[in-house]
């Protein structure tokens, strides 16, 4: 894919998703207070935790009366996911020096995925940082301003962001899905999330879900990138090489 | 332990396992066999965190706007529409059927 200037495809997706995830950090501080956290605990979870299944976890379980450990350990479930996403993040961009923990920090659901959506190495790079640190300024901005407005800035939901974030992860997921495997790994791994969500404890229906798409992947047989391969601009012809 | 030390713990926590996927070192990841398993887990992720997205409320299913933002990004995906504009639409769904 040629290079026009330096808004390629994958700085798009990820200025799109740090701009639309990030004005959900206003739920998050607005929540967090209301919670009874103060301001600086809740800029502190939003700097240094950093993920935001987590964040609403521990505040969520505080905020109902639970300890400090139970909010710590479901906090810590919701982020198993992101161990994932750095093995996948560290094979594709392979970070050396200080940009590894740095690269760890903004390792979660936007930048592995808005990564994972590109095949040139290059985008890959771009994608992440610009998905990772985008989402990292925008996050941590709009959480100390929920913080200290509190609810004076309405529900984020009226405005449709978590419409914003079923659009793109669905946006991710779908140049994906041009041959008939993806298609029934993409519906197997929904069902099982859907299936999983009402009894499992959070974060564990999108463990089942990898552990059903890895399962997939290893006994699975026909050439290794079968159809599997990430592109979010598919080149015209690719589907009748097939 | 403070409510402060907590936090502090669920931070350590959240980057050491972040942290911890990039230890596992590259050659484990690199045959046609893992190359096949990387491909199937990303459309496994994706899928499921965009259900997620959609249904989930707490630890529970909720059946609300997100499902039109939902059909309205798939309707706007299968036009062939950039990403942003699929955002931009699927925001725009979910707020007005909220309106309504």
């Amino acid at each position: 894919m040629a290079m026009a200037g330096r808004i390629t495809p994958a700085v798009r997706i990820g200025v799109s998703i740090a701009i639309a995830t990030g004005l959900y950090g206003i739920s998050f501080g607005a929540l967090a207070v209301a919670s009874g956290f103060s301001v600086a605990q809740t800029a502190t979870l939003s700097l240094l935790m950093f993920t935001g299944g987590s964040q609403f976890a521990f505040i969520g379980v505080v905020g109902a009366g639970g300890t400090g450990a139970a909010a710590f350990g479901a906090a810590t479930l919701l982020g198993i996911r992101n161990a994932v996403y750095g093995a996948q993040i560290n094979r594709m961009l392979r970070p050396r020096g200080w940009l590894r923990p740095l690269a760890a920090q903004v390792t979660i659901d936007e930048s592995a995925a808005t990564a994972a959506s590109q095949t040139d190495p290059k985008e890959q790079r771009r994608g992440f940082w610009v998905a990772g640190l985008g989402v990292y300024l925008c996050w941590n901005l709009f959480t100390l301003l929920g913080a200290l407005l509190g609810d004076a800035l309405g529900d984020p939901r009226q405005w449709g962001l978590d419409g914003a974030a079923v659009a793109a992860f669905l946006g991710l997921l779908w140049p994906r899905l041009r041959s008939r495997e993806p298609v029934a790994i993409a519906v197997v791994c929904a069902l099982v999330t859907l299936v999983a969500l009402p009894w499992a404890p959070p974060g564990v229906p999108i463990l089942l879900a990898a552990a059903v798409a890895a399962v997939w992947g290893w006994f699975g047989r026909g050439p290794a990138d079968e159809g599997l391969e990430p592109d979010v601009a598919p080149k015209l012809g690719q589907e009748s090489a097939r | 332990m403070t409510l402060w030390a907590w936090i502090a713990a669920g931070c350590v926590a959240a980057w050491a396992i972040k942290f911890a996927g990039y230890l596992v070192p590259v050659r484990w990841l690199e045959s046609p066999r893992m190359n096949r398993v990387a491909g199937c887990l990303t459309i496994g992720l994706l899928a499921s965190l965009t259900t997620m997205n959609t249904v989930s409320a707490g630890q529970g299913l909720a059946f609300d706007a997100r499902i039109g933002a939902l059909l309205v990004a798939a309707a706007a995906l299968m036009l062939r529409a950039p990403f942003l504009l699929v955002v931009i639409v699927g925001a725009t769904a979910a707020a007005l059927i909220r309106l309504l």
